[in-house]
């Protein structure tokens, strides 16, 4: 099809030998998330004839990995995390690779399999994603131990689980460890939740969100220890993890430690290569790394601005970006005009947005929404029996305070609604107005936000904006 | 709470001791209005004993833990168990009149060539058989039944069309017997698997004193030999079904057949599981409301109203069911008796009419389909209350979607063909079709509306999930559906790049909607199958998805 277009179109008289490369060799990936496959999908649509092989040593499909949590409680089976279904990889000619990659020769052009003969590629694409963090504890590797992060990670905690264990410990107060809590909550297992800071997830939420989620751990029967680290593990004698010791020398008897203390850019499969890394793998604006026809996206990247994205939206919004910057390279190396119809675009994040559920109550945030604001910069409606509460975050220039972000727990906020709003720059007294607009709470909801605006409008001594 | 499980449990068990106890021993020392109470209110006690300690041991919120690993909601033995118990009782209550268990009573008559029956060997039998002994209304046909004392009718020299005055096709064979010139040989026919019905022809030396007809002065003819079948139903009916008397006779005056015990236990199941509902989803005004809905209207107008009707010997009519579901209710025969009955019956088909053709279009252009299937319907009210434990066993496949669209479609069209061969066959006086169309809705009633539609739409909820009849049968959903996609205010609406992919939301979906494939895209939800039910939007744990009506133009939003 391609050499016909091209002969149609008078502009090349054969297929010239990139095109042949991008045939056979083609697209190499290096990992099934949602980075790698938004990454294939995107370049599939884009380019119908390269090759696209996609590695991955931890499933034969790509799976969602989200919703781990929700095999593990048995809201879902693996299948149903599964976005796809098998038919939709062969219907679009992705190619998948069920093995271990040892390394990337960049010289050569290949990669390296376990078990496989290795993978001679045009383009490679790293979208290794992450691994957790491990801080040198002593007992850190002892069995009984373990983060949550992979499938694996997952069999492994249904092992170390299945026999009826009585506590476990977690340490690291962020998603992934008070996901982990309500994981264990389900199997009437008691969980102390060890945090560093001195609220939970205190790098991120401010006090009014930090203390809702604390109620919530606590109506779950949860033991929260604020301002406490791990500082050892203990073994019992069949060398399995028996007991925690806190940096406070208190002492917690348990079966099974959960690691959730961040997790790092996943750079094995790059050890030994001369790609760039640093905290992750050092990529420019369209995400190519310092090597010619290697791209990275993801958890495992580290962008120009020294920052990790570790989010499931990012990965996503990555890989739409690096399958398009693919794709256009691919164009031009087969000189193809094809590329002519692919803009030529940066990754550009926009406006920041997160979400999360801590059990019962969703948390949703836009913008910027720093852990530390000052009272002037921000103003809280909270409404702890319903669980609920709204926040917005302004930047004060004068007398012109424009909203820059949204915290919001318990409720629901438009996402494109709450975006343009900050991109427009409109005042806080405007959002504070128009705040039924952004409502996206279910039917027959009572409306969460008017306690807000009564409070906001007395507060500034104003009233409604319409 | 622990302890309100066992107790619940324990009073469940109670109840289901009691009614195997009634039906094997149908005596005890307590009145049956006593035994009915006393059952039904252990099963619902325990019932809700069992959810409120399952569902208040936690704050509110979504709970759907364990759900794939419990054997009887993952697919496992204990589910297949209950469905296969589930089909089977679906089969006994439906078609439990073609499973014969035995006799209930053979007669032999003699009649002479004009119909007149001369001689009859054993009337007490003819009793028996002309008078079911389990559906006869007005008598105490159990005791009847079981003491055998029987009040012997003289049928000599009645008609022998008087016999089964009930049976029209009973009443036509005997007409034809009575038409004819000369019978001969012998004839064998069975009508609806209760009778078969033998008829010799009897020459003169054949029975001896041969009886004579006194109008013509000519010897009996015809030996007329009947035996009854004694079927699953008619045993259900005396052990089973009849341990509703004392309701039946409040509400709708009569004894308790198949049709009031299976609506009794229906509504039964929809109000007991409805509180589950409650409980599950009290954090969740939608479906606090939309559920009380379901409770509402199957309550009132599919249980109590329509027996009152028949109390006050008025037609037993269903004002939440309508053509092409009820499809009765557009047939001519259904019109012509009520026309000729006079009274209300005209009115109220009038109303089913008028919802078919002007209220359904209406109310689903600004709601969509949700206003009828998943807030007033009977069938998704099952589904959505006793079904809820179930509904993530419907498949999602790209395969079932396909196969989904032939076959609801291809249904609409069998019952419209049915119900226009039908009217231009009773317009024309049987001129076009003849027996063709009574026939055909005949095969319609039979595999569409009994077995589709009831023995594998609800007796297969622990296989296939909760909706099989709504998605791939039902010939309204199938208008609905057409009417939401094209011409309806009602959309799913997702919220920005929000989604996560977990699949909560397709998992979830009773009517087997891959609604994550929408979401991941940011593109709204408008399926003709999606009967506006709110799981995904309550399951979703990032709040991506919101049921809403708005305007219609680019409500396609990709």
């Amino acid at each position: 099809m391609t050499r016909q277009l091209l002969l149609r179109k008078g502009k090349v008289a054969t297929i010239s030998q990139n095109s042949q490369e991008m045939r056979e060799r083609g697209l190499v990936i290096i990992g099934n998330g949602i980075t790698g496959i938004t990454a294939a999908r995107t370049a599939r649509k884009l380019h119908p004839d390269i090759r696209i092989r996609i590695v991955s040593a931890e499933s034969n499909y790509f799976f969602s990995r989200t919703a781990l949590m929700y095999i593990y409680m048995g809201h879902m089976r693996l299948k149903e995390t599964q976005p796809y279904e098998p038919q939709f990889y062969s219907k679009n000619r992705l190619e998948l690779v069920r093995d271990h990659v040892l390394r990337i020769n960049t010289k050569t052009k290949q990669v390296d399999l376990k078990n496989g003969s290795p993978l001679l590629y045009s383009i490679l694409l790293i979208a290794t994603g992450s691994t957790y963090n491990k801080f040198g504890w002593p007992g850190q590797d002892l069995p009984g131990v373990q983060g949550l992060y992979s499938l694996q990670d997952l069999d492994t905690l249904e092992q170390n689980t299945r026999n009826g264990i009585r506590r476990a410990v977690i340490t690291g107060g962020g998603l992934i460890g008070i996901e982990l809590a309500e994981m264990l909550h389900t199997r009437q297992i008691a969980v102390t939740f060890l945090v560093r800071e001195g609220r939970y997830w205190g790098n991120i939420l401010p006090p009014e969100e930090a203390k809702l989620i604390e109620q919530e751990i606590a109506d779950h029967h949860i033991t929260l220890k604020l301002n406490t680290q791990l500082k050892e593990i203990l073994p019992d004698k069949n060398n399995r993890a028996q007991r925690v010791i806190t940096d406070h020398g208190e002492q917690i008897d348990c079966q099974l430690v959960g690691l959730t203390a961040g997790v790092r850019p996943n750079l094995t499969a790059l050890q030994g290569s001369d790609i760039q890394t640093e905290r992750g793998v050092l990529v420019d604006q369209r995400l190519r790394t310092n090597q010619p026809d290697i791209f990275s996206a993801g958890d495992c990247v580290q962008l120009p601005s020294g920052r990790v994205e570790q989010l499931w939206y990012t990965g996503r919004m990555q890989g739409e970006v690096v399958g398009r910057q693919i794709a256009l390279s691919a164009y031009k190396k087969e000189e193809d005009r094809r590329l002519e119809s692919i803009p030529d675009q940066p990754y550009d994040r926009g406006v920041w947005f997160n979400s999360a559920k801590f059990f019962t109550i969703e948390y949703q945030t836009y913008g910027q929404v720093a852990a530390n604001l000052e009272a002037k910069n921000t103003h809280v409606e909270v409404d702890r029996r319903k669980k609920q509460l709204i926040r917005l975050v302004w930047e004060q220039n004068g007398t012109d305070d424009r909203i820059i972000g949204f915290n919001c727990l318990g409720l629901r906020l438009r996402h494109d609604l709450c975006a343009e709003w900050i991109r427009s720059q409109k005042s806080a007294h405007f959002v504070a107005s128009h705040l039924s607009e952004a409502c996206f709470d279910p039917e027959f909801y009572r409306p969460a936000y008017k306690n807000f605006q009564t409070s906001f409008f007395n507060r500034f001594n104003s009233r409604r904006l319409f | 709470m622990k302890n309100l499980k066992i107790i619940g449990a324990a009073l469940i068990a109670v109840g289901f001791i009691s009614v195997t106890a009634h039906i094997f021993y149908p005596i005890s020392f307590l009145s049956t209005a006593a035994e009915l109470s006393l059952i039904l209110s252990s099963l619902a006690l325990g019932g809700l004993l069992i959810f409120i300690s399952r569902f208040l041991s936690r704050p509110a919120g979504i709970d759907n833990d364990n759900i794939y690993r419990k054997s009887l909601t993952g697919q496992g033995a204990v589910g297949i168990a209950v469905g296969i118990a589930l089909t089977s009782f679906y089969l006994v209550i439906y078609l439990g009149d073609r499973f014969p268990i035995g006799q209930a009573g053979q007669a032999e008559l003699l009649i002479a060539e004009s119909g007149t029956i001369l001689q009859v060997k054993n009337p007490q039998a003819v009793d028996l058989i002309q008078n079911c002994p389990a559906c006869q209304t007005g008598s105490d046909a159990a005791g009847m039944a079981e003491s055998g004392a029987t009040e012997a009718v003289d049928w000599q020299q009645r008609e022998i069309g008087e016999l089964f005055p009930h049976q029209n096709a009973l009443q036509k064979k005997f007409a034809e017997i009575q038409a004819r010139e000369s019978s001969e040989g012998q004839l064998s026919f069975s009508d609806d698997y209760n009778f078969v019905i033998t008829l010799q022809q009897v020459g003169p030396a054949a029975v001896t004193p041969t009886p004579v007809d006194p109008a013509s002065g000519k010897p009996a003819a015809v030996m007329v030999e009947i035996r009854r079948t004694d079927s699953l139903h008619h045993w259900a009916t005396r052990h089973i079904y009849r341990m509703a008397d004392p309701l039946a006779k409040v509400l709708q005056g009569e004894p308790a057949n198949n049709w009031f015990f299976y609506s009794m236990l229906y509504t039964f199941a929809i109000l007991l599981f409805g509180f589950r509902m409650f409980l599950k989803y009290r954090h969740n005004r939608y479906q606090l409301l939309r559920t009380a809905s379901i409770m509402f209207f199957q309550l009132g107008f599919a249980f109590l109203l329509p027996n009152i009707l028949k109390l006050f010997r008025q037609p037993e009519f269903y004002f939440s069911y309508f053509w092409p579901l009820k499809y009765e209710y557009l047939y001519p025969s259904t019109w012509f008796q009520a026309l000729q009955n006079g009274g209300v019956g005209a009115y109220f088909l009038a109303w089913g009419a008028l919802m078919t053709v002007v209220g359904t279009p209406t109310l689903t252009y600004f709601f969509g389909k949700r206003w009828y299937c998943s807030w007033v319907c009977g069938c998704g009210g099952l589904a959505e209350t006793m079904g809820d434990p179930f509904r993530q066993l419907s498949s999602k496949s790209l395969r079932s979607w396909k196969i989904e669209r032939y076959t609801i479609h291809s249904v609409l069209l069998f019952i419209s063909l049915t119900t226009l061969a039908l009217w231009l066959n009773s317009l024309t006086s049987g001129a076009i079709f003849g027996s063709y169309s009574q026939k055909l809705s005949e095969v319609y009633g039979l595999y569409i509306g009994a077995i589709f539609s009831g023995v594998i739409g609800v007796g297969f909820y622990p296989f296939l999930g909760t909706r099989l009849w709504c998605r791939f049968g039902c010939p309204l959903a199938a208008i609905l559906g057409a009417l939401q996609k094209w011409f309806s205010r009602f959309r799913i609406t997702t919220n920005g790049g929000q989604c996560i992919s977990c699949g909560n939301c397709s998992t979830y979906c009773e009517m087997g909607i891959d609604v994550r494939w929408y979401a991941q895209r940011e593109q709204n939800i408008i399926r003709s199958s999606c009967v506006g039910c709110g799981v995904c939007a309550a399951v979703c744990p990032r709040g991506v998805l919101k049921l809403e009506n708005g305007a219609l133009e680019g409500r396609y939003n990709r």
